[in-house]
C-alpha cells in the first residue's frame, strides 16, 4: 500500500523514526512539563524553548474513529480505520493513527490501544493495535 | 471587547450567481463572469465603480477546480481598475473573502468590493476523480504542517475528518443516523422548490439509511454534490449601498475567531472552531438566535450543519439531533428554516458563496416558489474542523 510520507525535519524525525528504536517519541516542555503534539520548537502554551521529543507509553485509548470504505485511489486497500488516539501519558495528548490487526467492525470509542510500528523507506509509521 | 464594529459600516447591495451544472459546458471564467456582471448590475453599479475584488480560496495559480479563477484572473479579465484586492486559503473559512472585503470597505480602501468564488469540480472530476479531495496533493514527500500529520494515516478526503467528528458526536450525546438524516432530506425537499438544484426529486429516510457508506458513520447522501457554478455578491460602503436599487443588507455581525490550534485533532472533537466563531459574532451584535428568520448552514457534509445549528444557539449544545429529529424544527415553516435552495447536498457545492446568496434572495423576497415568510434575519455560516466563519446579516 502505497503512502504518502512524511518529508523529514528536525522537529518531526524523533517522531517519524523512534520506531527504529521501537519508542513512540512525542514533543516534551521542561518549561511547564508537559507533551505537546504536533513537535515544534517551541511550547505552544508557554512559550518556552526547552523542548524536545520525550519516549512515551505507546499507550491509549480512542477518542473517536472512522472505518473509511472508499477507495480513494488505486493504492489504498479497504476497509481501514483512521483514529483520533488520545496517550495515557497525558489527558489531551492526541495524535490520528490507523487500528490496525484487528476485524474493523470491532474498534470502539474508549477501545485501550497500544503502538506498534511499520517502517517504509526511513519512516516508521506509530500505528495502533488492540491492547490485549 | 471591541471598540469598533467595522462590519456595520457595510452591506450587500447586489448579488448573482451563474449556472450551476454538474457539469456545465461552461468555462470557468465565463460562469466567473455571470456571476460577477449580474451582481454589479444588481448593485445598480457599473464594472467602473468596482474599486475591489476578493475571494476565498482564490487561485493558487493552478487552475485547481476547487478554485479556478482569483482576484487576479478577473481584474485581469473584467479590465478592473482596483484599490485593493485579495485570496488565499488562510482565512476563516469559505466566508472569508466576505470578511476581508468588508474590512477593506471599512478601512477606507474601497467603496465597492466584488466578492466571487468559483468552482468546476464537476467538469473536472469526469477525467480526475480526485480533484476534490482536500488533501495535500503535493508531489514526492508531505512537507505540509497541516497534511503531514494525517495523510501518512491514508486520510484521502476531509470526510474521514468530519466522520470522527460525527462518531463522537453519536458517542456523546447519543445522536442517531436517523436523526442526522433529516439534514440531507431536509435539503432535498428544498432542493425541490429551486429550478437550479442539482437533486430534485424527493430522498426518503430508506434512500438515506441504504444509501452507502463512505467512512461510518457518514454516508453518500451526507456529502455535497459536485458542480460547476461561480457566486458573486457586491459588498459596498452604508452609504454608498443606501442610495442603490435594493434595500442594504447589512453585516450586521461577523464571526471570523480561531482561538485552538490549525489542526483536525487538537480540537474541539464536537464543536470544532464553531463555538469560538459564533460566541464572537453574538458578542458584536443585540440580536438573537430567535430573531433569526432563516439560517444557511454549511452542509459539505451534513454533520457540520447540525453542529452549527447548535454553535449558533439555535438548539441546545448537544441536543442537535433530538432537535432535528423527524425534521420539521428545520423544516421552511419549521422554527428555523435551513438551506433553503437545497444547499450544497442537493442543490450543489458552490462552496460558500451559495449560502449568502441564498440568504440575501430570501431577504430579499426573490425566491418565488421557495420564498419563505418574510424576515429581516439570516445567519450564514459556513466551515469545518479548525476553519469556520458566520455573517449576520440584517436587511435594512
Ligand atoms: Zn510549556
Amino acid at each position: 500500500m502505497a503512502r504518502k510520507l512524511p518529508a523529514l525535519n528536525p522537529d518531526n524525525s524523533a517522531f517519524w523514526q523512534g520506531g527504529a528504536e521501537g519508542t513512540l517519541n512525542m514533543h516534551h516542555c521542561q518549561g511547564c512539563q508537559r507533551y505537546f503534539h504536533p513537535p515544534a520548537p517551541i511550547c505552544p502554551r508557554c512559550l518556552s524553548q526547552d523542548v524536545g521529543p520525550r519516549p512515551v507509553s505507546g499507550r491509549g485509548k480512542v477518542l473517536s474513529y472512522t472505518i473509511n470504505h472508499q477507495r480513494w485511489n488505486a493504492d489504498v486497500e479497504v476497509p481501514y480505520v483512521v483514529a483520533i488516539i488520545e496517550l495515557a501519558d497525558q489527558p489531551g495528548l492526541r495524535l490520528v493513527s490507523n487500528i490496525v490487526g484487528m476485524p474493523v467492525d470491532e474498534v470502539r470509542i474508549d477501545m485501550p490501544v497500544r503502538v506498534t510500528f511499520s517502517q517504509v523507506e526511513d519512516v516508521w509509521l506509530p500505528f495502533f493495535e488492540r491492547e490485549a | 471587547m471591541f471598540d469598533r464594529l467595522f462590519e456595520k459600516d457595510v452591506a450587500i447591495s447586489g448579488i448573482g450567481q451563474s449556472e450551476v451544472g454538474r457539469p456545465s459546458g461552461l468555462s470557468a471564467m465565463q460562469l466567473t463572469l455571470d456571476a460577477a456582471l449580474e451582481a454589479i448590475a444588481d448593485a445598480g453599479l457599473s464594472r467602473d465603480d468596482i474599486d475591489g475584488v476578493a475571494c476565498w480560496p482564490g487561485d493558487n495559480n493552478n487552475g485547481d477546480a476547487f478554485s479556478p479563477v482569483g482576484p487576479n484572473a478577473l481584474i485581469s479579465t473584467l479590465g478592473l481598475k482596483v484599490n485593493w484586492f485579495g485570496g488565499g486559503y488562510e482565512g476563516p473559512g469559505p466566508l472569508a473573502g466576505v470578511i476581508n472585503g468588508a474590512m477593506a470597505i471599512a478601512s477606507g480602501l474601497c467603496k465597492h468590493v466584488l466578492v466571487f468564488r468559483t468552482i468546476t469540480e464537476a467538469s473536472r472530476r469526469l477525467t480526475d476523480k480526485t480533484a476534490s479531495a482536500l488533501t495535500n496533493k503535493t508531489i514526492g514527500r508531505d512537507s505540509s504542517f497541516f497534511w503531514q500529520w494525517y495523510t501518512p494515516f491514508n486520510v484521502l478526503s476531509g470526510i474521514n475528518l468530519m466522520a470522527m467528528y460525527a462518531q463522537r458526536h453519536f458517542h456523546e450525546y447519543g445522536t442517531r443516523p436517523e436523526q442526522l438524516a433529516q439534514i440531507a432530506m431536509t435539503c432535498r425537499a428544498n432542493a425541490a422548490l429551486n429550478p437550479k438544484a442539482v437533486y430534485r426529486t424527493p430522498m426518503s429516510l430508506d434512500d438515506y439509511m441504504g444509501s452507502r457508506m463512505i467512512s461510518t458513520p457518514l454516508r453518500m447522501l451526507d456529502c455535497d454534490v459536485h458542480c460547476d457554478a461561480s457566486t458573486a455578491i457586491v459588498l459596498s460602503r452604508i452609504d454608498a449601498a443606501r442610495g442603490g436599487p435594493n434595500p442594504p443588507i447589512r453585516l450586521e455581525a461577523i464571526g471570523a475567531a480561531l482561538h485552538q490550534p490549525w489542526s483536525w485533532d487538537q480540537i474541539d472533537l464536537t464543536a470544532m472552531v464553531t463555538g469560538e466563531v459564533a460566541r464572537m459574532m453574538w458578542s458584536r451584535t443585540d440580536l438573537k438566535p430567535s430573531d433569526l428568520g432563516s439560517a444557511q448552514l454549511y452542509d459539505g457534509f451534513s454533520i457540520l450543519t447540525m453542529i452549527w445549528l447548535e454553535a449558533l444557539g439555535l438548539c441546545p449544545l448537544g441536543e442537535g439531533g433530538r432537535f432535528i429529529e423527524g425534521g420539521h424544527n428545520i423544516a421552511r415553516d419549521g422554527v428555523i428554516p435551513i438551506n433553503t435552495n437545497g444547499g450544497q447536498l442537493s442543490g450543489g457545492r458552490t462552496h460558500g458563496l451559495g449560502y449568502v446568496h441564498e440568504a440575501c434572495t430570501q431577504l430579499w423576497g426573490r425566491a418565488g416558489e421557495r420564498q419563505l415568510k418574510a424576515h429581516r434575519a439570516s445567519v450564514v455560516a459556513a466551515g469545518g474542523g479548525p476553519l469556520g466563519g458566520s455573517v449576520l446579516l440584517v436587511r435594512e
